[in-house]
């Protein structure tokens, strides 16, 4: 048995109970920003190895590393970083300064590097509900506050029920299989002629299980108010790291184990997607509040990403992938510009506070633009490649309705990004913003450059995740 | 002939640095300099062009190209700018430089008193005549049309020129837009000859003018590709050349300065038709259909256009008339094969034509911008020298001799006499009474203008000659009005005509027309002339002996009169079945379809969208217990979806 497969798993783990000690144990001053940057230390080191780990599949075929395992460990971890150093540049100020922010963001990606790696259906739902209760917990953080505690409270009970779903579809899964390994459960696909209703609908509740976690529309329900209700910088990790990670399942389930009942499951994922991109483009047009707008908006951009999925090919999986790759860095640079909306330490989320912005802070104001063009897919702009490589999947699998829903609603999504564009540069002035902390500036100026110049990236990522997709046929 | 077509170049590009120069840079350097550097670069152009006619001449009027520029490479289709030298281009572009120097200077006098920017009058005259000289020196169709559209658009900007009058401005789109019905079917003809031959070039087509003799063009059924190439070039000269049909902008055109009008007249605009069928004469021999149809409207319109400058009160419109009807002799002449003779008269209408612009633009001048012929009269000692020079464009328009009209009319007149063409007799009777009718108007104006009884006493009073700017240049057109056809009749169609065109004018094997010419009939060939001063006799009747004729006649056939005065009613016709239901057409289209449909689309949409967002998000209550719901219909849908479908 190889247990280097899992080392930068069990490097994390023991960081984050390392980081956790030394939280309690430190009494003098606040430990949250020393805790933070032992983390982020933690993110970076367990990154670097991850790079190096090598393939193979161990701990009794439960743990699976490849290169997509890896693909997906990278950006969850880039995810994690990130929103951690969001939090940093608040130290002192923001309700959610308390050392166990960071290191409950570590479970939590750690639960997500467990999905990336599984090999089996147990495996996947640990990692799940570890990332999920650790993320129930970050979203009541702030808990004398209202909201978060219903955001809190309600992620929870809905979670559960998607847990509850999820685990149900197991079992029926392991009813008919009779193995929770996703090599048996190939082999027993494979080898039966007609597949029993049992086994669908299994597959169906493991389906909608996922999809909660992805907040797929008609289990997207809970998105605004959470996104809305927790802090900013939750809502930041919420909407990178742990999508990744359920589309990390989602594709290695689906492609895995079910890849030859592709003709049954491409229906529901196209209804899914088609719901998600339509429902999370018109709803966004009526958001005032521009985290609720966040939410709609990452609805429909996990619609797109299933629109990859969808087409059932290598190709498409890439394309979701480099979707991905897109998503998580435009989005978090749009929520480092959500989380500097504050005046007088107080956090502003309407977007009518955005006006004027171009004139009073014309550096947020244009990393902003740059982030909403991204999403609304304007060319030479990251989103664009996301957006242009899961279209030519699906036309290339020959699914041209949903292409062309695809493509409806990214112009009505253009309508409500641009309108925050609107909004900054031609409104009248408010009052300015406080001035951001020089973290929340590096990472907009830095996602910025990354969706601006990710032309320059397009080439290796794509390998990359051309790499990433080959793995899951294997 | 290297010094020939140094000179050549310098002629043509004289006018477009005298152009850019004035028209750019006038605001700088003011309308006297632009005046005067204009004029100083037509000068210029002007003795080139006769030094490389001279050249030209003593060599043999060899064909030759200048090369300029490349401008087209697009796989195997080259086109390249080029002055093309030969009889025909270099015989116009002399012609052209000169009368257009005239006008420059005559420019100088006529415009002294004008209030708006007078550099963009004198930079418009420069770019118009460039236009033109552009376009009879091309090389290929595709530099002739370049010029065609220049001189439309020159055109356009100088009728357009008080374009604070609404007339004028009205006048300006009429005249565009005539052009451009025109010129849509030039560029068809110009389309299907690249179609059929593959190439624009002339030397090139014509080379092929006998593999293709016989290619067959199905459009409404099947006809000769040749028919249907000349025909359409032929409708493009109609535009431009003002024939029956497409003539009404023509008249209106005299709401520009009268300068515009001498060169709009003489010297450019409207002799690109002929020039443009002389041209394509290799192509044109062998569509006998066309030119039937050529002599038929070039007949007809030299009728129709007599007819109605007979009554027009306006003294230029007068004249403007007369210029449509000198046309269709040029068009009877194409008709009939002696494009020679085309060529001819149009030269010596150039002169006639210029002077009697010019003339005219002096008694407008000495009334103070009066144009009523009816409100002037016995003028003649006020300004005897516009007198003189009026009755001298007079006797050459009416053709007669020894008087420039003379020698081509009368060529023209044989040659449709002697026409094996089926409509060649019809031609020459048209000819004919036109040639009295032509003096009829003619000493009509003269008469009224000139003679009798001063109508408006006030301004007769205030009357004076014309300063020498003006005068000037009416003096010299005086002397080729008298002198230009007895000294050019026998390179254009006399005995040395082979040898003056060599080449640049083609006679098919069996056209002999030139030749046959001579040999008319005397008889026949004194009938114009016999019409002409029988109408100017009838002229001095009417308007000097007795007066009360021509009221009692407009009374006694009053809806004759009214059908002349209204000039056939052609303007009304098309306001009727054109104008109109194309304003109705545009209404609908603007109001209906693009306000309506084209706008109301994007609109409805996008208030349907917000408006169903606001319905979408209405589900989005806060309760668990909906959000719960709501995730167990998806699955049940998800559920349904999956065991239905398979």
């Amino acid at each position: 048995m190889n247990w280097t497969l899992a080392l930068p798993e069990i490097v994390l783990a023991i960081s984050g109970l390392a980081i956790l000690v030394f939280g309690v144990v430190q009494k003098k001053e606040n430990p949250f920003f020393s805790c933070s940057m032992l983390a982020m230390a933690a993110f970076f080191v367990t990154g670097v190895l991850v790079l190096f780990t090598p393939d193979g599949v161990g701990y009794n075929r439960i743990f699976v590393n490849d290169d997509f395992a890896r693909f997906m460990k990278i950006l969850s971890l880039c995810g994690a970083f990130l929103a951690t150093m969001m939090t940093v540049g608040y130290a002192r100020e923001m309700e959610v300064a308390k050392f166990e922010f960071p290191v409950l963001i570590l479970f939590s990606t750690l639960g997500t590097m467990m999905m990336a790696s599984s090999g089996n259906l147990m495996t996947l739902f640990v990692g799940l509900e570890l990332s999920s209760l650790a993320i129930y917990i970050l979203c009541a953080f702030a808990r004398d506050q209202v909201r978060a505690a219903e955001a809190g409270l309600k992620y929870f009970v809905l979670g559960s029920l998607a847990s509850g779903l999820l685990l149900y579809g197991i079992a029926l899964v392991y009813g008919f299989a009779g193995t929770l390994e996703y090599g048996g459960l190939q082999t027993a696909v494979a080898g039966t002629a007609a597949l029993p209703t049992g086994l669908m609908i299994g597959i169906v509740f493991m389906l909608v299980g996922l999809s909660f976690k992805l907040s797929a529309v008609p289990f997207h329900m809970w998105t605004p108010d959470v996104y809305q209700g927790s802090p900013s910088s939750v809502t930041a990790y919420m909407a990178g790291a742990p999508k990744i990670a359920a589309f990390a399942v989602l594709l290695r389930v689906m492609i895995g184990p079910f890849g030859h009942m592709t003709d049954q499951w491409r229906l529901l994922i196209e209804l899914v997607s088609i719901a998600s991109m339509l429902f999370g483009s018109i709803a966004a047009i009526a958001q005032t509040d521009i985290k609720r707008l966040m939410a709609y908006s990452s609805i429909g951009h996990m619609g797109y990403a299933m629109m990859g999925m969808a087409a059932a090919t290598p190709e498409g999986t890439r394309g979701t992938l480099i979707y991905l790759v897109t998503y998580l860095f435009m989005n978090v640079g749009a929520f480092a510009g959500i989380v500097a909306m504050r005046r007088k330490g107080f956090a502003m989320t309407r977007i009518s506070d955005l006006a004027g912005l171009g004139k009073t802070a014309p550096g947020m104001a244009a990393a902003m633009a740059i982030f909403m063009f991204s999403m609304a897919g304007a060319p030479p702009l990251a989103g664009f490649f996301g957006k242009l490589m899961v279209f030519y999947a699906a036309i290339n699998a020959h699914l041209y309705v949903l292409a062309a829903i695809g493509v409806l609603s990214s112009i009505i999504g253009a309508y409500y990004y641009v309108r925050i564009v609107k909004v900054m540069f031609f409104d009248t002035a408010e009052a300015a913003f406080d001035r951001p902390p020089v973290s929340l500036s590096f990472i907009s100026v830095g996602m910025g450059l990354v969706t601006c110049l990710f032309v320059v990236a397009f080439g290796p990522v794509s390998t990359a995740a051309q790499a990433a997709a080959q793995a899951l046929l294997r | 002939m290297q010094t020939a077509s140094c000179l050549f170049e310098i002629a043509v590009f004289a006018p477009l640095i005298g152009f850019l120069t004035a028209g750019m840079g006038g605001r700088i350097i003011g309308d006297a300099l632009s005046q005067a550097l204009t004029i100083i670069l037509m000068l210029i152009a002007s003795v080139a062009a006769i030094g490389a006619l001279m050249i030209e001449g003593q060599v043999g009027m060899v064909t030759a190209l200048v090369p300029v520029a490349d401008w087209i490479q697009a796989g195997n289709f080259h086109v390249a700018w080029g002055l093309r030298m030969d009889a025909l281009s270099v015989s116009i572009v002399a012609m052209v430089c000169v009368v257009s120097t005239l006008v420059h200077i005559y420019s100088t006098g006529y415009m002294a008193h004008e209030t708006m920017p007078r550099f963009r009058f004198f930079s418009y005259l420069s770019l118009f005549t460039f236009a033109m000289l552009m376009l009879v020196t091309s090389n290929d169709l595709l530099q002739l049309f370049f010029g065609w559209e220049g001189v439309g658009l020159a055109s356009y900007l100088l009728i357009g020129y008080w374009y604070t009058r609404p007339s004028a401005a009205a006048a300006a789109i009429k005249a565009f837009v005539v052009n451009r019905v025109a010129d849509l079917f030039f560029l068809v003809g110009i389309a299907l000859l690249y179609v059929e031959f593959g190439t624009v070039t002339y030397d090139d087509i014509f080379a092929m003018v006998p593999a293709h003799m016989n290619d067959v063009y199905h459009l409404f059924g099947a006809h000769r590709a040749m028919e249907v190439i000349c025909m359409l070039l032929f409708i493009g000269a109609m535009g431009k050349s003002a024939q029956l049909f497409l003539h009404t902008w023509l008249p209106d055109a005299m709401e520009g300065p009268t300068p515009v009008s001498a060169l709009i007249h003489a010297a450019t605009m409207v002799t690109a038709g002929v020039f443009l069928m002389a041209r394509m004469s290799p192509l044109v021999e062998f569509a006998p259909m066309t030119r039937d149809f050529i002599i038929l409207i070039g007949g007809t319109t030299c009728f129709f256009a007599a007819t109605v400058g007979l009554v027009q009160p306006d003294i230029k419109r007068t004249i403007a008339y007369s210029t449509c009807s000198q046309l269709g002799y040029m068009f009877v002449a194409v008709g009939v094969g002696a494009y020679q003779a085309a060529m001819f008269h149009l030269t010596t209408h150039a002169f006639f034509k210029a002077l009697l612009f010019l003339g005219a633009g002096c008694v407008i001048h000495a009334v103070h911008d009066e144009q009523d012929m009816f409100r002037m009269g016995g003028l003649w000692r006020k300004i005897p020298l516009t007198y003189v020079c009026m009755w001298i464009g007079s006797l050459a328009l009416a053709g007669i001799f020894p008087f420039a009209g003379y020698w081509s009319k009368d060529a023209i007149l044989d040659a449709a006499w002697m026409s094996p063409a089926a409509l060649g007799r019809y031609g020459w009777t048209m000819g004919c009474v036109t040639a009295f009718l032509t003096a009829l108007y003619s000493w009509r104006l003269i008469f009224l203008v000139f003679h009798g009884k001063p109508r408006d006493a006030h301004l007769h009073e205030g009357a004076h000659e014309s300063p020498i700017s003006m005068t000037g240049p009416v003096i010299v057109l005086g002397f080729g009005a008298v002198l230009g056809g007895i000294l050019l009749a026998p390179h254009y169609i006399g005995k040395d005509q082979v040898a003056f065109w060599n080449g640049a004018i083609a006679n098919a094997p069996g056209n002999n027309i030139i030749e046959m010419m001579e040999h008319a009939p005397g008889f026949i060939s004194l009938v114009p002339s016999i019409a002409a001063v029988g109408g100017i006799l009838i002229a001095y009747v009417c308007y000097i002996l007795q007066p009360a004729i021509p009221g009692a006649m407009a009374r006694a056939l009053r809806p004759l009169y009214l059908f002349l005065l209204n000039k056939w009613y052609f303007d009304e016709l098309y306001d009727l079945i054109l104008i109109r239901p194309y304003k109705a057409l545009a209404r609908v289209l603007w109001k209906d379809v693009d306000e309506g449909v084209v706008e109301g689309i994007p609109e409805g949409l996008a208030r349907m969208t917000v408006a169903s967002a606001g319905q979408a998000v209405r589900i989005q209550t806060g309760s668990i217990a909906v959000y719960a719901f709501t995730m167990l219909i998806g699955l049940v849908v998800l559920l349904s979806t999956m065991l239905f479908a398979h």
